[in-house]
């Protein structure tokens, strides 16, 4: 069946490198946890992501012998990921870049309402709302 | 170099066996439970074509609320607004979740595929059982939502009404979810079948242009699907649980929701599309008797296209709230993504240029597309461009634009390549005249319907409004009647091919002089497909030592 | 040109070929439809990348917009059970490799051991997810709608509700798959400890393996996101 590899496996070997791999794996886990308890600022978000994808690709090329398959299966693997990041990528593009969508240039208008007698002073308006202006009906619909 | 295609498979060497795949196991149980691509394709078929029915039932219905501006009938008024939001929600669902986008994939190329690649079966035949049985699923729970009170948040399905809105909106979002991964694992099955299946002798730039349109398809179809469950499932929880994700009541962000659902549907467009120009790629050479021009601009403009739909998706949230920034960047790739489309229509009209040109239906049907498709495509352009858009986007021009594509462009592709493949499908020859007939009849009431709605659009009249000022009333009465014209050709269509079944000539193996290996087995083919395991010997599209057989 | 070596005379049965019994009619041999299955598993692995992705893109673009109520929010959870459930999972997967490799080398009764230590592995997992859901709901963090914990700095943002839901939705979509993940586990145990697999044939154990992966890859990434993120 899997012509390629039969004559070369030597369950031992194979055993003796998932255990190592393992290995890897926990320590790295120790780490990231330990990590998140030291205050790096931004620097943590990026730490544990990096920890992260450096166990995920761990897995994948030895427990899921990425690393001795044939291409496309690896190919099929990183587009998914590649795909995932196009998504991200755009997404935090959008959500992080907009702007307060009010004209920046208008000075604010100042609302008068007629006070009552010994009452506080009359109240600003913010500059995003025109709606007190006397002309416009356009009361919430 | 020999010129056959193949050892000993070729039309005549064998004669017609009286057992083919149709006939080879009889009973509703053995549809029911097969496994063979042949007959799911049929099954599918009989699906998407019902399904178009269904949504083109509901067009109708749309257009003829719209007829008028006091949209009586006969001095009647039969319509309300609440009705009519509930005619174009399900329009848009039925055509795009039940017909459009299973359409061409999983009826005709789950027929032909693995027919043109000289393989036996599609990789995983009991997945595509599967396949065919979650659309049905889908398709009974969406087309149920009508007598539960009906869904009338439109097809997109927009935050904050759909989070809010009393219709039983959870059913349909389950069966566009269950839809969706019937479309996944056609995807996963046309893919590996490519990757490993192919007849000896065929590499990936010998196979026909219709198996890169599907691969490059199903790439879509795995990669992008997923999101567009996740979303559904999403919206679902935020209308049980008020988690505060796209409803602002909440906390969350209608613009999100958009985001996620166009990360999907718009590289779902170009699931759409692609199979369409798979078949015309096919249809073009055979009907010019002409070798391709361009195979691998072609092939590579197919995969490019697949991969560069997903970098553009926010141009539909140019007026959403989006910002700057995503707009510009946005609107630069979606310029970028036009480039692959022109390369094939440049590429079909030089294969014509020159060629032995003949007019049977689905040739019609291919030069239809070239018109339809680039008028589609060409005033997509106008969108990508932002100070354009803001003043055309939501109008009847977007509503003119998509319908020019999806329609004129997937759908007349899926006619001819339904007609073109009819005879290896059925054995049976419809009758050419009607044939062409409707052909030219789509054409017209085609563009009776839709050139109107580029005029009214143009000039104001935005999209699923129910009312709509004295102005623009001629406009919508020249649409409700192309779409009138519309109905008459589709129905003559659908009778001369049903017609065919019971009074048709027997079909060739190769009626059409085609090159590629479908059409080296019998009409109908047996049930293992070929008689001997076909090897493929020759370039594609090798019209140079033709023989043309006409029936 | 084409990948594959194909013996034109091996037509349909009864041609005198012996076909390994698992050998679909379609295929020419086993290694193409050993080959092909693969392909189909990681095609569908993609799939739950970008499932799972679409889940952690909606986490973080929340989290881009309640900065102060996640990282709050984020602090009720219990690390120690989070990294406990993690090892367990990196062991599981370990197992579960183990599993695949004896199952390759025709030792069907080991394979079955590794098989019933994997499922062990992602009961422990289940166990420690029930008992950190339990605090949960005791202290009223629970989704959306039902969020009634008190006491939260940021009073009245919805940013908290919002956290638990994506916390609920993820985990309980991830525990799914390790449910489903244990019972094909469990199935392929009886079949390795019955014999069924052998060096020619070990496709639904190396396939299962690769999805059990998977699973754990998730979890690689849910874990600091939701339990270590500052």
């Amino acid at each position: 069946m899997s012509t390629r590899n039969e004559h070369a496996i030597d369950p031992k070997r194979e055993a003796r490198n998932y255990a190592l791999n393992l290995t890897a794996l926990l320590i790295l886990t120790l780490i990231t946890v330990g990590a998140s308890y030291i205050d790096f600022g931004q620097g943590n978000i990026v730490i544990a992501l990096a920890i992260a994808t450096v166990k995920a690709t761990l897995v994948a090329l030895f427990f899921m012998h990425l690393a001795h398959d044939r291409p496309v299966n690896g190919l099929i693997a990183v587009a998914g990921f590649i795909f995932l990041g196009l998504f991200l990528l755009f997404d935090f593009l959008d959500v992080t870049s907009r702007r307060d969508p009010n004209p920046q240039n208008l000075a604010p208008t100042v609302v008068q309402t007629a006070p009552p007698a010994g009452a506080p002073a009359a109240q600003t308006a913010a500059p995003a709302a025109p709606a007190a202006a006397p002309a416009g009906g356009a009361k919430k619909e | 170099m020999e010129h056959t295609l193949t050892h000993g498979t070729a039309a005549g060497e064998h004669p017609k066996p009286a057992k083919n795949y149709l006939n080879e196991t009889t009973g509703v149980w053995s549809w029911m439970t097969t496994i063979d691509h042949k007959r799911i394709g049929i099954m599918y078929l009989i699906g998407v074509s019902t399904a178009f029915g269904i949504g083109g039932t509901f067009a109708l219905l749309v257009r003829l609320a719209l007829l008028n501006p006091q949209h009586t009938l006969f001095g009647k008024h039969w319509v309300d607004a609440e009705m009519y939001n509930r005619f174009f929600t399900m329009h848009g669902v039925v055509m795009v979740f039940l017909f459009i986008i299973p359409s061409i994939p999983a009826s005709l190329a789950n027929f032909v595929l693995p027919l043109m690649l000289g393989a036996r079966d599609v990789a995983f035949p009991r997945l595509n059982l599967a396949s065919l049985y979650l659309w049905v699923i889908g398709a009974v729970l969406g087309i149920s939502t009508m007598i539960m009170g009906g869904v009338d948040t439109g097809w997109t399905f927009y935050t904050p009404y759909s989070a809010t809105t009393s219709a039983p909106l959870v059913i349909m979002l389950m069966a566009a979810f269950i839809l969706g991964f019937s479309s996944i694992f056609t995807g996963l099955n046309f893919i590996a079948t490519v990757h490993k299946l192919r007849a000896p002798g065929m590499g990936w730039f010998d196979m026909p242009l219709f198996i890169w349109g599907i691969y490059a398809t199903g790439i879509i179809q795995i990669m992008a699907t997923p999101v567009l469950a996740i979303t559904l499932v999403l919206l679902m929880i935020e209308r049980t649980f008020q988690i505060g994700i796209f409803d602002s009541r909440f906390g969350g962000d209608p613009v999100l929701f958009q985001h996620f659902f166009w990360f999907y549907s718009h590289p779902a467009v170009y699931i759409m599309i692609l199979p369409g120009m798979a078949i015309i790629s096919e249809l073009i050479p055979t009907f010019s008797r002409k070798t391709i021009f361009g195979y691998r601009a072609i092939a590579y403009s197919s995969v490019s296209l697949a991969l560069l739909s997903f970098l553009v998706w926010g141009h539909h949230l140019f007026v959403a709230g989006e910002s700057d920034l995503a707009n510009v960047v946005f609107s630069g790739l979606t310029f970028l993504v036009a480039l692959p489309s022109g390369v094939k229509v440049f590429n079909w009209l030089s294969t014509m240029y020159k060629g032995n040109i003949s007019f049977e239906t689905p040739m019609l049907y291919a030069l239809n597309f070239l018109v339809l498709f680039t008028i589609g495509g060409l005033t997509g352009i106008f969108f990508s461009t932002l100070a354009v858009d803001i003043h055309l986007t939501d109008t009847y021009f977007v509503v003119a634009h998509f319908h020019y594509v999806m329609m004129g462009g997937t759908a007349i592709a899926f006619f001819g390549g339904l007609h073109y493949w009819w005879p290896k499908m059925t054995g049976k020859m419809y009758n050419e005249f009607w044939g062409r007939l409707a052909a030219v009849l789509v054409l017209i009431g085609f563009n009776v319907t839709f050139m109107s709605q580029f005029i009214m659009g143009g000039r104001g009249m935005p999209r699923r409004y129910f009312n709509y000022l004295d102005q623009f009333a001629p406009m919508h009465m020249y649409s409700t009647i192309g779409s009138w014209i519309l109905a008459v050709a589709f129905i003559m269509m659908a009778i001369n091919l049903l017609a065919s079944l019971k009074f048709g000539a027997q079909a060739p193996a190769n009626p059409w002089g085609g090159t590629t290996m479908e059409w080296l087995t019998d009409s109908p083919p047996i049930t293992h497909n070929f008689h001997e395991q076909p090897v493929l010997e020759h370039e594609p599209y090798d019209y140079r030592h033709r023989e043309v057989t006409h029936v | 040109m084409s990948t594959t070596t194909v013996d034109l005379h091996s037509g349909p049965h009864g041609e005198g070929e012996v076909h390994d019994p698992h050998q679909q009619h379609h295929y020419t041999t086993m290694e193409q439809q050993f080959d092909t299955s693969k392909i189909g598993m990681w095609l569908f692995l993609a799939t739950e990348v970008l499932t799972f992705g679409g889940l952690f893109a909606g986490f973080g673009l929340m989290q881009n917009r309640y900065p102060r109520e996640f990282i709050e929010a984020h602090e009720h959870l219990q690390r120690l059970a989070g990294a406990t459930n993690t090892i367990v999972l990196l062991v599981s997967s370990f197992t579960m490799v183990l599993a695949v490799l004896a199952a390759k080398t025709n030792q069907g009764a080991k394979a079955a051991r590794y098989l019933w230590m994997t499922v062990a592995c992602a009961g422990i997992f289940m166990c420690i997810k029930a008992y950190e859901y339990n605090h949960k709901f005791e202290e009223g963090l629970l989704p959306g709608y039902f969020y009634h914990h008190k006491g939260d700095l940021v009073a009245g943002s919805h940013g908290y509700a919002t956290f638990f839901s994506f916390y609920f939705m993820m985990t309980g979509l991830h525990g799914l798959h390790v449910l489903i993940g244990m019972v094909l586990l469990g199935w392929l145990a009886v079949r390795a400890k019955r014999g069924d697999f052998s060096s020619a044939y070990y496709t639904p154990v190396d396939l299962i393996g690769l999805f059990w992966h998977l699973v754990d890859m998730i979890w690689i990434y849910l874990f600091p996101l939701y339990y270590l993120i500052k």
